[in-house]
């Protein structure tokens, strides 16, 4: 998968958990949680939601090292490779 | 007969409009069976009865709003015309206050030289019927069963009438964030004026609680996993099984509830918050009450919830989630009698048999109200709290 499938896999994802934001004008630096207003319920979704379509188990302790768009789709990449 | 009542579904509601029968006339319908669709300010509520026997007439017809109380349905009960069994509190609970009791004594008095059949005098008393304003139509004038379920299918469809004060087109225009609003704003100012608060707050350790956590969560598939919010309600189920003076409602003095049904907090992403009960959370297994969390918190976000859902709750928590704010003091819901408050988890300096560390400390608070309880109950409360946390694992 390429960066862009991915990072649309992200942003698609969000946008289904926070229908009324616009995940795609987060800046690549923005804590996703703050912006969109995500709290720890939704965020679990989230992660559900990646592991179904990205077939990728992300670990709880993990949970903090992926809080901004950049940090989560290097983390991503780094993962597919 | 027994009326089908428009539910109140928390003190915040004077009103509801009935969106759709569920049920036909004449149907049988038993205890938890979904009769009607009811829109509140608290979104589409799908009406659980507590009552069995047939659905005998509709008083009300969808599109119409009436206030809390008002007589939707006749329901004849199973059997032969024979009462049910007392129901358990929850029924107690939907049923509002009954406006202006007739006074048994007087009643009597009125009664006096008319001829009334034993069964139809109990099914008027139960009802509140005046029998001097019945017409008998049994041998010499005498009142019977029929007479009375006459008038009380005569005084309900009155009853509904006036209430339906016109079709409630302005509430889809209302934005549902805004109906949200003034329901919050309503039970809040009521808890504030009515309700004597008291409040305590406790640091609680959480080093073991997270870890047991991650250690479990580590071992399971990412959809199995369970959030924080799941130790916070079970703990505090069973902290209220130890002081139960706090699981109650205060209605004319203090009254105990059986069932601890904690109402957890659940904010709107437009605005507002909704309170969906998780039952009896005592007796549930952490990946029952997550399970719960699961199908309840989605269809809050959504409002769609059942009327046993926002009508149960006997105590409410609140969780202000990673990162946000250190505590939070809450306002209690009323009728209830206390609200405990989680804040958010943070890595604070805490000395503990004699050593400072660094520790993942909570604080956690209580308001209570003081006409039901003392800082004492509070506090043991809070303390049998901390302690259930130390001890994640037999949760």
């Amino acid at each position: 998968m390429n960066k862009e499938a991915i990072e649309k896999t992200v942003l698609d994802s969000l946008k289904r958990i926070a229908p009324e934001t616009e995940p795609s004008e987060l800046s690549p630096d923005e804590n996703i949680r703050e912006a969109l207003g995500i709290d720890s319920f939704d965020f679990l979704q989230f992660i559900i939601s990646l592991n179904d379509q990205l077939k990728l188990d992300i670990p709880e302790q993990d949970y903090g090292t992926i809080s901004t768009l950049r940090n989560l789709l290097a983390y991503l990449d780094e993962k597919l490779k | 007969m027994i009326e089908f009542l428009m539910p109140s579904l928390g003190a915040d509601m004077e009103d509801g409009t009935l969106v759709a029968w569920r049920k036909k006339e004449g149907s049988a319908v038993k205890r938890g069976d979904i009769v009607a669709e009811v829109d509140t300010q608290k979104g589409l509520i799908e009406i659980e009865i507590f009552d069995e026997g047939i659905l005998e007439k509709m008083l009300v017809q969808p599109g119409t709003k009436v206030p809390v109380g008002t007589p939707l349905a006749l329901i004849s009960p199973g059997g032969a015309g024979v009462k049910m069994p007392p129901m358990v509190e929850s029924k107690e609970e939907m049923k509002p206050p009954v406006p202006e009791k007739i006074p048994k004594a007087p009643a009597e008095i009125i009664h006096k030289g008319l001829k009334v059949s034993p069964l139809a005098r109990r099914i008027a008393e139960d009802n509140k019927i005046d029998l001097s304003t019945v017409t008998g139509t049994g041998d010499d004038g005498a009142i019977t069963k029929a007479d009375v379920e006459k008038a009380i299918v005569q005084r309900a469809e009155s009853g509904a009438k006036q209430a339906a004060t016109g079709i409630p087109a302005e509430d889809k225009t209302k934005a549902a964030s805004d109906t949200i609003r003034n329901a919050v704003a309503a039970a809040m100012s009521r808890a504030n004026r009515e309700i004597p608060h008291y409040y305590l707050e406790k640091a609680i350790d959480m080093t073991k609680a997270m870890a047991w956590l991650e250690r479990t969560n580590k071992e399971r598939p990412v959809n199995r996993r369970l959030l924080p919010a799941v130790l916070l309600i079970k703990s505090t189920a069973l902290a209220l099984q130890e002081v139960p003076e706090l699981n109650a409602v205060w209605d004319n003095g203090l009254q105990l509830k059986q069932d601890i049904h904690i109402g957890f907090v659940v904010s709107l992403r437009g605005g507002g918050i909704i309170v969906p009960a998780i039952h009896t959370a005592n007796l549930r297994t952490l990946d029952e009450i997550m399970d719960a969390l699961n199908d309840i918190i989605p269809r809050a976000k959504a409002l769609k919830l059942r009327s046993s859902e926002l009508s149960d709750s006997t105590v409410t928590v609140t969780y202000i989630g990673e990162g946000g704010a250190d505590s939070v003091f809450g306002i209690i819901y009323p009728p209830q009698v206390a609200l405990v408050g989680f804040g958010s988890i943070s890595e604070q300096p805490f000395s503990k048999d004699g050593m400072l560390g660094i520790h993942p400390i909570m604080r956690v608070t209580l308001a209570a109200d003081h006409r039901a309880t003392d800082g004492l109950t509070g506090s043991r409360f809070l303390t049998a709290l901390n302690s259930r946390l130390q001890i994640p694992e037999s949760l």
